[in-house]
């Protein structure tokens, strides 16, 4: 398998060989491709297992084409460790996209340690998207801690839907500053024996600051998924909501524990989970209109996690 | 000839005699109305023909085409061409109007939807890529229930109070929707306590305490609903007098 096999997989098409477009390409700890663009630098260094990678955003940049990272592991097994520091300039914009392909993965570990800061009035947003192979063994653990300075907007997704996902454990913490504005979401689909850990945390430390945290997650089989979501509210009129939807299926089990904590009165957090296989009015609809339980089931899963 | 038979259907839930020796008959291709005050059994007959868990165990039969369905899971029945869109419309999270649609019809294109969609009156345009979920109002996801009947192409139709949570605008394309299913060579069975409804339906069946009262056309059982049911002198036990239509 080859870089591009590897592409192919992520599905990128032809945009990744635009000049105008920023990319970095890594396949397990090599430096395949990597392209800049003006404001935008992106400095990316071999080291033992992996790729230490600093990216520079100057301030009042706008890059208007989505930025494409790819850390894809083409071998059946390997370690591959990805250091990020990213640091955006006051009053700009960019958009990512971060392609993690382990399509022959038997024994693969993925370690990503993120340090991000956003400036001034900056937009960040953040995909990530997993395409795993089909045989469980893949160890994720992406850990990252992220500052959002006044009136910052972060918006992060995290996608693992095709393929096992073996053994994730998120950890991503961010910090809002003054009305800041952070939207974290993850959405997983676990089979067989896959062990799902989320913990994702928001600390509203600015006045007027606001965050969600959504986790949708599925199991199935005898997966099992547990889930600690954390909002701290310490500041005036801070604003957060915490969302877990969790559909288990099967012998899956799934633990959701969002945790509130509000230490200024002007400050209003709330939080919603559920836990449950489908809902019998979902299915008994989709049912009646032709559709196997196993069809239906997939479907209202599918939707979920759309 | 008749689509659907109930033969002396008897059903207790948690001990509680919910239909009462109950038989009807409904004939192919003709719209029909389940019609009768609140808690006489309604939804729950269209629950066991469409073969709710819970609503499988009871005595009698039910014969779909005159063969015994009784046996058949939800999902058998409606491979058959059994369908219901209940009161309440359900909510997917995330499922689009144009996947909910397609996810039974037997042409899985976007035509399929946009045919469906204008026909109950909504803009495929306005609605195709949105989601089913709670930013649809009761009224708009009942017109997409109905949508998705039409692009099943059933055979039997069950609808359940089809004019619950609909404006008056859109209570005309839910009436012309009931009537092209007809057209299109469905049974249709209304579930119903509004006169308005009834007089969608060639035929009607009363009931009353899970039995049935009386059968009849539209316009007798109408009138006699109208007279002695609204509001019920009896408190939900047939008379024993019997019924003069
Ligand atoms: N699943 C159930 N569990 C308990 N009671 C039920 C159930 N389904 C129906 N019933 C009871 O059967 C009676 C008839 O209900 P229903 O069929 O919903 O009436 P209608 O549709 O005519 O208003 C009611 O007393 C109701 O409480
Ligand atoms: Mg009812």
């Amino acid at each position: 398998m080859n870089t591009e096999d590897l592409l192919k997989e992520a599905n990128i098409g032809s945009e990744i060989n635009d000049k105008d477009t920023a990319r970095l390409i890594i396949n397990k700890d090599k430096i395949i491709d990597t392209n800049e663009v003006e404001g935008l630098k992106v400095d990316a260094r071999e080291i033992k297992d992996g790729v230490d990678i600093k990216i520079r955003l100057e301030k009042n940049t706008v890059i208007e084409k989505p930025v494409h990272l790819c850390f894809g592991v083409t071998q059946q097994e390997a370690v591959q460790k990805i250091i990020l520091d990213i640091e955006i300039g006051d009053n700009s914009s960019i958009n990512i996209f971060s392609h993690c392909i382990f399509p022959l993965a038997v024994d693969v570990k993925h370690i990503m340690d993120g340090k991000i800061r956003i400036g001034k009035n900056s937009f960040y947003s953040y995909t990530e998207k997993h395409i795993h192979s089909e045989e469980g063994g893949i160890t994720v653990i992406p850990k990252a801690r992220i500052t959002l300075e006044e009136n910052a907007r972060l918006k992060t997704i995290f996608e693992l839907l095709k393929g096992r996902v073996g053994n994730i454990d998120i950890d991503y913490e961010t910090t809002c500053m003054d009305r800041s504005v952070m939207e974290m979401t993850a959405k997983i689909y676990g089979k067989s024996d896959d062990i799902i850990k989320i913990k994702e945390t928001g600390n509203l430390i600015g006045k007027w600051s606001r965050g969600v945290l959504t986790s949708k997650v599925a199991v199935r089989d005898n997966a099992r998924a547990e889930i600690f979501n954390k909002l701290f509210a310490d500041a005036e009129y801070a604003r957060g909501h915490v969302d877990c939807k969790e559909i288990i299926q099967g012998n899956g089990k799934a633990s959701a524990i969002p945790i509130v904590e509000v230490n200024n009165s002007k400050a209003h957090i709330t939080h919603e989970a559920s836990i449950g296989s489908v809902d019998s009015k979902q299915l008994q609809t989709l049912m009646s209109r032709g559709l196997s339980e196993d069809s239906a089931v997939e479907l209202i899963i599918e939707g979920l996690l759309s | 000839m008749n689509i659907l038979e109930l033969k002396n259907i008897n059903l207790q839930i948690n001990g509680n005699k919910i239909l009462d020796n109950l038989s009807m008959d409904f004939w192919e291709g003709y719209i029909h109305a389940i019609v009768g005050p609140n808690g006489v059994g309604k939804t729950t007959v269209g629950n066991l023909i469409m073969g709710l868990e819970g609503y499988r165990d009871f005595e009698g039969d039910l014969l779909f085409k005159n063969r015994t369905i009784k046996k058949l899971n939800l999902y058998e029945r409606a491979k058959r061409g059994i369908t219901m869109a209940w009161q309440e419309p359900a909510r997917f999270e995330g499922l689009t109007v144009e996947n909910f649609i397609k996810a039974g019809a037997k042409n899985k294109n976007r035509k399929t939807v946009e045919r469906a969609l204008e026909k109950v009156g909504m803009d495929p345009d306005d609605y195709i890529t949105r989601a089913v979920d709670k930013s649809l109002s009761g009224g708009e996801r009942k017109k997409i229930e109905l949508a998705s009947i039409l692009a099943i192409d059933p055979k039997l139709v069950i609808l359940d109070e089809p004019d619950s949570g609909i404006d008056v605008a859109s209570l005309k394309n839910i009436f012309d929707t009931i009537q092209s299913l007809k057209e299109n060579g469905a049974s249709v069975i209304l579930i119903t306590h509004s006169l308005e409804v009834l007089k969608q339906a060639e035929h009607a069946f009363l009931l009353c305490s899970g039995t049935l009262l009386t059968k009849g056309s539209a316009e007798k059982i109408g009138s006699y609903f109208e007279d002695k049911c609204i509001p019920c002198n009896h408190k939900n036990k047939p008379d024993k007098n019997g019924v003069k239509l």
